[in-house]
């Protein structure tokens, strides 16, 4: 009760002043590019945790009442919070933040998707109209999607146009050097055969030149069963694989069987910033993401 | 002057130093300061405006990118909008056994309407068919059409809504389920176990839904708090549906929740609903409580109901897909006041207090597995009733009905669900039943997003 009396003065106080504008971030990654492109400008809330499955969130209360205030919200888009963001935005009745208005920002608007479904039919699992959602796994993706994002933080907070541009420079610079040194880094991950637990790893595959030779999840969004890992493994005989990838939120259990198994290493990538105590931020994402791919080659 | 000089003179300008000032004599220098001047105020006009034609040109690049985009999501448009409207159905159907007759109503709650929905043996159950869409940009729309097996059509919700008012109004009108409580705003095939808690069945007659308005009002602060009003016709029971001006119900309502670190969240409420019952009619029962065939009460008065509901959620890491736990209790209390007049005509005053309870559990131990426990209980109240019917209404059943519901559910996808459920029922008087249910629901259509 403290805390929303207290709540109400501030908006009362700061109903005049120009305060940071207010984010609310779907997913780790788009806090981290946020937080790169505004800097304090930018007041960032982010509505899942690293070790979260961005699929399956629910619409807490905490999420309506953030996204009410919110002036932005960046989310990867592409159908990946589908199953929970039109309650939160519906019920937040925050205009500024509905979909096709200038504060909704998703991300997959700006990149080429990979993995278009030609067929639209749920017996082929969870799949995504749009395509592949997880786009955060290549990281050139993030080059056009912080253009665009600067672009709109630029739109809603024109008066700090001169920052967000340089802040913008500076990151295209960087990220781009890191890319050409992750790119180094990751040659001898080049056509090296890899099973994943769930489709999550396209972009990365298509930036990085892995050979992704089967799936854990029998259909994208289906658990896998033991008669169907089974399956997997004798496949493994025609077509071996050098490890057996997952993302940090997915359960061990499946890769590490298949990994004992078929004696390959089992690698967990952070897959979000965050996902592991090394992924800090964007840069180290990708550091830690190719550190652990190298050493599961070895 | 030549051609040169102003040359030097912009580019001077532009970089607001005087480099070509060497070109001069001492005479000259002063008419070139003057003109320079001038040109650097024109060109610093200049290069704002161009600033400006430089971001209009940025945006509608960016506009012009956004729309070079549409092609691949007009060709593969998002599932929820590939229909428009987006159009959902819900098939489900039980196998269900009972000892005793499904249709005995719960001891001590004459005046309920008591309809369980069971059915013995196997059963197609309602389905659901539901369209909703944005009718425009102000408005966006609900109908959810329930298909009775025995055929039939009735409309379960048929609503507009709109945040069109700002400052965190959300307006509703039409049908629509109250959102008093918790569980009562949840369609059935959200329910966590296959029948509606004993509280709601008594006193809500498994759900409250009502003709009218709703306003909520959406606090702007980090903390979830929303306030909420509605008035109806008094459709539902309670409500007797009256022929009248003016509102038949009203509800009121406050939640409160949020998270406690990324693994725990909850939510809190209280609600009041009342209503006043017009010529309610409800059968006559024996001083069991065992219904008198074709013999009718009648009850004319005050409903008014109080509840408050909680529900606390928790995930390891808030990673929901692997495992989570859900605790959830609800309470209401009903009071009523009035005349009643019995079977035999006679009427007087009845006045009682009723109340409810329920207090349930669901973990999911693994992915697509999950088990539940509820325990429900309920109190039929003493009631105040006048000299001239106090021969034919019982004023105190001395009993306090309860039931204990284990289930387990099989979920392979988003999509599915597989349920056994077993029930120990006390909620007959004298009347100990054993309740086995196995059912199935599945979503076909648009992917719906699920409240909390």
């Amino acid at each position: 009760m403290k805390k929303i009396i207290h709540t109400f003065l501030l908006l009362l106080l700061s109903g005049n002043v120009h305060a940071a504008l207010n984010v609310f971030a779907c997913e780790p990654e788009w806090a981290a590019l946020t937080q790169q492109l505004a800097g304090d400008k930018a007041d960032i809330y982010t509505a899942t945790g690293p070790l979260q499955d961005p699929h399956q969130v629910q619409a807490r209360p905490s999420l309506i009442a953030r996204a009410r205030n919110a002036q932005l919200v960046v989310c990867s888009g592409a159908e990946l919070e589908i199953g929970w963001m039109p309650v939160v935005l519906r019920e937040s009745v925050n205009s500024a933040i509905q979909p096709g208005s200038i504060g909704n920002f998703a991300a997959a608007k700006y990149v080429t998707m990979l993995e278009v479904p030609t067929r639209l039919d749920r017996a082929d699992g969870d799949v995504h109209a749009e395509g592949n959602p997880h786009i955060q796994t290549d990281a050139r993706n993030f080059l056009p999607i912080a253009d665009a994002l600067s672009k709109r933080l630029i739109q809603l907070d024109p008066a700090n146009t001169t920052l967000y541009r340089q802040r913008l420079a500076a990151f295209d610079q960087q990220w781009r050097a890191a890319i050409k040194k992750w790119e180094q880094q990751a040659a001898p991950l080049k056509g090296i055969p890899v099973i994943v637990h769930h489709k999550g790893f396209a972009y990365l595959n298509d930036w990085l030149g892995l050979n992704e030779v089967a799936e854990l999840e029998p259909k994208p969004g289906m658990e896998p069963s033991a008669a169907y890992l089974g399956k997997v493994l004798g496949e493994l005989q025609q077509h071996p694989a050098r490890m057996v990838i997952r993302a940090a939120y997915q359960n061990e259990r499946p890769s590490e069987w298949i990994a004992e198994r078929a004696h390959i290493p089992a690698v967990n990538l952070p897959f979000t910033v965050g996902g592991t105590p090394q992924a800090t931020d964007l840069f180290t994402l990708f550091d830690d993401t190719i550190q652990r791919l190298l050493a599961g080659l070895k | 002057m030549s051609r040169n000089l102003y040359w030097c003179a912009a580019v001077a300008a532009l970089l607001g130093n005087p480099l070509c000032a060497y070109a001069a004599d001492d005479a000259d220098l002063q008419a070139i300061r003057d003109q320079m001047q001038q040109l650097k105020q024109s060109s610093e006009q200049n290069i704002l405006q161009l600033q400006q034609r430089v971001q209009q040109a940025e945006n509608a690049a960016a506009q012009a990118q956004a729309s070079a985009q549409q092609p691949r999501s007009i060709a593969a448009p998002s599932s929820a909008n590939s229909f428009n409207p987006a159009v959902a159905m819900i098939l489900s159907g039980t196998y269900e056994q009972f000892r005793q007759d499904p249709a005995i109503p719960v001891t001590g709650f004459a005046m309920a309407a008591n309809n369980t929905g069971y059915t013995r043996g196997f059963s197609l159950q309602e389905s659901e068919l539901s369209i909703s869409a944005d009718i425009d940009p102000l408005f966006s729309g609900v109908g959810t059409f329930s298909l009775a097996p025995e055929g039939g059509v009735s409309v379960e919700n048929g609503f507009v809504q709109t945040g069109a008012l700002g400052s965190g109004l959300n307006l509703k009108f039409g049908r629509f389920f109250s959102g008093l409580g918790y569980l009562n705003e949840q369609h059935a095939h959200v329910w966590d176990f296959a029948d509606q808690p004993l509280v709601y069945r008594v006193l809500w007659d498994n759900q409250y839904a009502d003709d009218g308005v709703q306003l909520k009002w959406l606090a702007p602060t980090d903390m979830f708090l929303e306030i909420g009003g509605e008035l109806g016709r008094g459709l539902g029971f309670p409500g007797t549906d009256q022929n009248k001006n003016g509102a038949g119900s009203t509800v009121a309502f406050a939640h409160i929740g949020d998270d406690v670190g990324i693994e725990n969240s909850w939510r809190a409420g209280v609600s009041y609903q009342q209503t006043r019952r017009v010529d309610a009619v409800s059968n006559a029962v024996d001083s069991l409580g065992v219904p008198i065939n074709n013999q009718l009460n009648s009850f004319t008065g005050d409903s008014r109901t109080a509840g408050l509901d909680f529900v606390w959620k928790y995930s390891p890491n808030g990673n929901i897909r692997e495992r989570y736990l859900k605790v959830q209790s609800e309470y209401f209390q009903r009071r009523e006041d009035g005349l009643l007049t019995d079977n035999l005509a006679n009427t007087g005053s009845y006045s009682n207090t009723q109340s409810g309870w329920y207090l349930q559990s669901v973990y999911q131990f693994m992915p697509t597995w999950r088990t539940g426990l509820r325990y429900d209980r309920l109190d039929p109240g003493t009631a105040s009733v006048g000299a001239s019917i106090a021969g034919s209404i019982v004023s105190n059943y001395g009993y306090s009905p309860s039931r204990l519901t284990w289930m387990t559910d099989y979920n392979p996808s988003e999509f599915t669900r597989i349920r056994l459920q077993l029930a120990h029922d006390e909620s007959r008087q004298g009347l100990t039943d054993n309740q086995l249910f196995v059912q199935y629901i599945m979503s076909l259509g648009a992917h719906g997003a699920h409240q909390y």
